[in-house]
């Protein structure tokens, strides 16, 4: 789909957040940041702890104002609430405990101005899609974590987001399950045709899942280096075989690797 | 039944056939302590009769009341001081404190201002019960992960919506613990006024029959407010275990 618009841009964007009591410097914790993010593309974002990655999503989907410079969605700009079409996953399970599955899914689809028919198809096509059509009655503390986080993004895709937001959605499970939910997310990206932004610190997540990968710099956050993959769309975990695959990590690795020890330089002499 | 439980009914049937031995011997005075068995059939007979009906009735009927404004009141007190932070700084030292206070010692203060009818016995069971409803109400609150509150922004849902969607059944296993609270506290509030003064009830009953050394009717009276109280604890108990279980915490 080629449109003239960015899907969501980022202009000049800069975060600064001012102690609470008014005393000491102001943390400088983003930005400037320019981006701009294409229909139907899938970017991610990587970079050091404490580098601004959750300020970023937090800008993008209203909960924050920027200090300075600003965000547009679908030429929209982005004011203080979330605007219709972007759907987030976080990364804590999400999922609320007091519902069942079902009724977690339809949580944020009981909102929308909808027929009922229309939100049971939309319910029954997000259980399919996570494989979670036997345990639609179940409650979450019956599940396991990575079921947990396949509920929190089925509540998601129920919305038909067209702008998808993953903050380190796999960040809790371990690394094969993680593989397997890379799998399913490539596979719902291509279902849906939204565009997905996904912040994570697994360089082979990145590496694997996205079309361009944005890297980050210690605070104040910046992006210094934007990879693309060239993977075909139509892509899965097994291209973590491909030589390819490690040229892309070790470059992602090479412009990380001097911003991660600044991170973990300035926490040593900060503690 | 598990072990502990039977060891439990145990105890206190060992406890009863040793009160009721005790009285058949002549070691307790019957002026003093009927035997358990004699309670019972007072008890049958007394609400056989239908004579403390009415005192029954006011009285549950009082508590009761008094449970849902401490209840209703407590948890819209306390989700309104959880969004002002100021306030709630001020007052979390008052409630800390707040069981300090011999509440009775104003229940003459209130037959003043409210006249000796029902509202008096009525606002000191709210006292009584409503502090414990916004203590816990508030720790359950802060309990509420940042995640949920994340998603009712993104959401895009207002307080009110947030409050009543999220906040609150989130937060309800612990609200269920003040609630339990408020009925032991509703029923001490109104029994205790009614004994001090008041003109009927089952407090006043009771202080009646003691004053006449009427046992027949002090001790079938004292068995139905433990039933009562017994009872609706263990109802809401069960109702919050429930709850734990279906979250994985029990």
């Amino acid at each position: 789909m080629i449109q003239m618009q960015p899907h969501i841009r980022l202009t000049d964007v800069e975060m600064i957040f001012s102690r609470p009591d008014g005393e000491g410097e102001n943390i400088h914790a983003l930005g400037p940041v320019n981006l701009d993010l294409h229909h139907g593309e899938f970017f991610a974002v990587v970079g050091p702890s404490g580098c601004g990655k959750s300020t970023l999503l937090e800008l993008m989907i209203g909960l924050t104002t920027p200090t300075r410079g600003n965000i547009t969605f679908e030429g929209q700009p982005i004011r203080g609430s979330c605007p219709d079409g972007i759907g987030v996953v976080f990364q804590e399970d999400a999922s609320f405990p007091w519902l069942t599955v079902r009724d977690n899914i339809a949580f944020g689809l009981r909102r929308m101005n909808l027929d009922r028919q229309e939100q049971e198809s939309r319910i029954e096509k997000a259980l399919t899609m996570m494989g979670l059509e036997d345990f639609h009655n179940v409650y979450p503390s019956q599940l396991s974590g990575g079921m947990r986080q396949r509920v929190c993004i089925a509540r998601t895709l129920v919305t038909q987001p067209r702008l998808i937001l993953l903050d380190e959605p796999f960040g809790a499970l371990d690394q094969q399950t993680r593989l397997l939910m890379g799998d399913e997310v490539l596979s719902l990206w291509r279902k849906t045709g939204a565009t997905i932004f996904l912040i994570t610190h697994a360089l082979d997540e990145a590496a694997m899942l996205a079309d361009r990968i944005g890297v980050m710099s210690s605070r104040p956050g910046k992006l210094i280096d934007v990879i693309t993959t060239n993977w075909p769309r139509d892509r899965d975990s097994k291209i973590v075989e491909q030589e390819e695959f490690g040229h892309i990590t070790s470059r992602l690795w090479r412009s990380l690797r001097a911003e991660s020890m600044k991170a973990i330089g300035k926490k040593h002499v900060a503690s | 039944m598990t072990k502990a439980g039977i060891i439990r009914i145990a105890l206190i049937a060992m406890l009863l056939i040793g009160l009721e031995s005790l009285v058949l011997m002549g070691r307790i005075d019957p002026l003093t302590m009927q035997a358990p068995h004699k309670m019972l059939f007072d008890l049958v007979s007394i609400l056989q009769t239908g004579k403390f009906n009415k005192s029954i009735i006011k009285t549950l009927s009082n508590a009761g009341v008094a449970f849902l404004i401490a209840l209703i009141l407590g948890v819209i007190v306390g989700l309104v001081i959880h969004r002002l932070k100021r306030l709630r700084e001020v007052l979390d030292p008052l409630f800390a404190t707040y069981y300090a206070i011999p509440v009775f010692s104003f229940y003459p203060l209130l037959i003043l201002l409210l006249g000796l009818g029902d509202a008096p016995q009525i606002f000191i069971a709210v006292m009584l019960g409503f502090v414990a409803v916004v203590v816990n109400t508030l720790n359950g609150i802060d309990r509420v992960p940042l995640v949920f509150l994340k998603t009712a922004r993104v959401s895009s849902m207002g307080p009110f919506e947030t409050a009543i969607k999220i906040i609150l059944p989130s937060a309800s296993p612990y609200i269920l613990t003040g609630a339990k609270f408020a009925v032991a506290y509703s029923l001490i509030g109104v029994i205790g006024a009614e004994f001090i003064m008041s003109t009927g009830g089952m407090g006043y009953e009771i202080s009646f029959a003691y004053n006449n050394f009427d046992n027949a009717t002090m001790y079938p009276l004292i068995i139905i407010i433990l039933f009562v109280s017994i009872s609706i604890n263990l109802m809401i108990s069960r109702w919050e275990k429930a709850l734990l279980v279906r979250r994985g915490l029990k």
